[in-house]
């Protein structure tokens, strides 16, 4: 009995992990579907919304309310710089040189949170409630279950948006023919800018989610690698994709961390992105082949 | 300038990445109200062209080296894709890019980001429903499930929800059924009319595009090598025989460069 009750905690908990890989998943799709960008950098862009919300709340002294939005909008400000400078000049270059620029920011990023923070791992200032959660019987560590709600409240609003707001038409039809996107009068340029601010003003905010749960380093990036296996599995242009892949590779995580091991964890991971690939290339709900890199 | 022109294309010479030239010295004008067709065989350089004027040639890489392009009289060299849509010049470019994954409606919604800035009020989608009632019928649909008559009533659907002032058509009969195109090109007579949008035809079908417009250019590897008043071009021996399939001469077959360039050198040694 006691170990179903330790397996369904498990099961929570994974999920829990699952939602913010979901919503990082989101941010990482937005950006492939409007501008075909694999955005490697997207872990290093989620850490930066941690630091930004750590410089806000310890640094200035904010309460958390001010100190998230603000980490938020960083992370967006940054997000739209970014576009600007430096992928929209290489419109129209290969994908790989453009998959590089994104190695090569992500780097960056790293280096100048340790000039600012150094290397050392930090805590976030507590800013979710404390008091347990309990679903059933199983227990929920608070700071995961506040971090789920928040994850599926955005990309709840993130699914809708694009599907009923016009906005979400000019992207999707951006993704689907950028000439024919044009030729209606789309601005397209603009629908990239709007992609990569929306997708890193995300990050950011699921930065400081994962940041409040695990704390913050410079080498928190990594998570980046998980999430590039959620969006391989669901399929890099598929919304849907990014959701099911989260929670498929949050539990999978946490079940082979629980009765493997944590060092298993990785190794469970890229285990279900090779058996996926061999059976659907193109990840379970993508549309496009994935491009050789 | 007595003339009012909506579009003029002056001398313009176009290379895709840098290398291949493609249009060489191409001019031609739509008066405002008309209907000019654009002829030519396949890879003449007739998208080619369209697409230099709507500015979209750069995605393909592909610029134009030399001429100019002015639109209701002005320079229009600089001025990005989607503000020319702003502005009244609307692309329905060949075959059909609907947007596959949204609805009939969405692509229609996509469409009014043309009329963004313009101070215009929207257009409702139900002129587009009225010239194509099957479009109503099929508007909560994915438009990659139309038929390829429907995509191509969606294509120009879009193009009416922008209120243009220039319609660019590419090839609006490729692939559809005569029965089709013939319903189509009636269509696009009454928009010209009713809507008083001025049309830039571009056909393969020579003997549809002579239905509907007054004017006509006929292009070969990148030049206009005859244009004049369709009532003139329908009885020019050259195109009856190679554009519109008549004359009868036996040589129906041949292409009409060989036969031109046959007839150049005759010209030339006599
Ligand atoms: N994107 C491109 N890159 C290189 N060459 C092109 C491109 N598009 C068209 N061409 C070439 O330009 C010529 C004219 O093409 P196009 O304008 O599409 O002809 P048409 O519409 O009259 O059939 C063809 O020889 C074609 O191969
Ligand atoms: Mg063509």
């Amino acid at each position: 009995m006691t170990d179903w009750l330790f397996l369904a905690e498990v099961c929570l908990a994974g999920i829990g992990a699952g939602a913010l890989y979901a919503l990082t998943g989101v941010a990482f799709v937005l950006i492939y579907k409007a501008t075909r960008v694999v955005n490697l950098a997207i872990g290093e862009i989620l850490m930066l919304g941690g630091y930004a919300f750590l410089g806000f709340a310890a640094g200035w002294g904010l309460p958390a309310w001010a100190a998230l939005p603000l980490a938020v909008l960083c992370g967006g400000l940054f997000g739209a710089v970014v576009e600007r400078t430096l992928i929209r000049p290489m419109l129209g270059e290969s994908p790989i040189s453009v998959f590089m620029v994104t190695v090569g920011l992500g780097s960056m990023l790293v280096g100048a949170v340790e000039l600012g923070w150094g290397a050392d791992p930090l805590r976030l200032p507590e800013f979710v409630p404390n008091r347990p959660v309990f679903i059933g019987e199983a227990y929920l560590a608070p700071k995961v279950a506040y971090g789920f709600v928040a994850a599926s409240l955005v990309i709840a609003a993130f699914v809708l948006a694009f599907r009923f707001s016009r906005s979400g038409v000019a992207l999707r039809a951006t993704a689907g023919d950028q000439g024919a996107a044009y030729s209606v009068g789309i601005d397209v340029p603009r629908v990239f800018s709007l992609a990569w601010t929306a997708a890193c003003a995300t990050a950011a905010g699921a930065g400081v989610l994962v940041g409040s749960i695990g704390g913050i380093s410079p080498t928190m990036g990594v998570f980046g690698l998980s999430v590039l296996v959620v969006v391989i599995v669901g399929g890099l242009d598929s919304i849907m994709g990014a959701l099911v892949g989260g929670l498929l590779v949050g539990l999978i995580e946490a079940l082979a961390g629980a009765f493997l091991g944590g060092e298993y964890k990785l190794l469970a991971t890229f285990g279900l992105l090779i058996l996926i690939l061999m059976l659907r290339p193109y990840g379970l709900f993508g549309t496009h082949e994935i491009e050789r890199l | 300038m007595a003339e009012d022109l909506v579009l003029e294309v002056n001398n313009i010479e176009v290379v895709y990445n840098r290398t291949i030239q493609v249009l060489r010295g191409l001019s031609l004008r739509v008066p405002r109200g008309a209907i000019v067709a654009l002829l030519g065989s396949n890879g003449a350089g007739k998208s080619t062209t369209l697409k230099a004027v709507s500015r979209l040639l750069p995605l393909e890489d592909g610029e134009i080296t030399a001429g100019q392009v002015a639109f209701e009289g002005e320079d229009i060299g600089q001025i990005t894709p989607h503000a020319l849509v702003r502005r009244g010049l609307f692309h329905v470019m060949e075959g059909r890019r609907v947007f596959e994954d949204l609805t009939v409606e969405e692509n229609l919604t996509a469409a009014t980001f043309a009329l963004s800035g313009r101070g215009v009020p929207p257009t409702p989608f139900d002129l587009v429903y009225s010239y194509f009632p099957r479009l109503y019928e099929r508007r909560k649909g994915l438009a990659g499930y139309l038929s390829g008559g429907e995509q191509q009533m969606l294509a120009i659907g879009r193009a009416l929800i922008a209120q243009p002032k220039l319609m660019l058509l590419d090839e609006p009969s490729l692939g559809l059924s005569p029965k089709l195109v013939e319903e189509i090109f009636s269509i696009i007579a009454r928009i010209n009319a009713e809507q008083g949008v001025s049309m830039l035809l571009v056909e393969q079908n020579a003997a549809v595009a002579f239905a509907v417009a007054s004017y006509g250019y006929i292009l070969e590897t990148g030049k206009v090598v005859i244009d004049g008043p369709t009532e003139r071009l329908v009885r020019d021996q050259d195109v009856r025989e190679f554009y519109l399939g008549l004359g009868g001469s036996g040589a129906a077959r041949k292409s009409y460069r060989e036969v031109k360039h046959y007839k150049r050198r005759k010209r030339w040694l006599s």
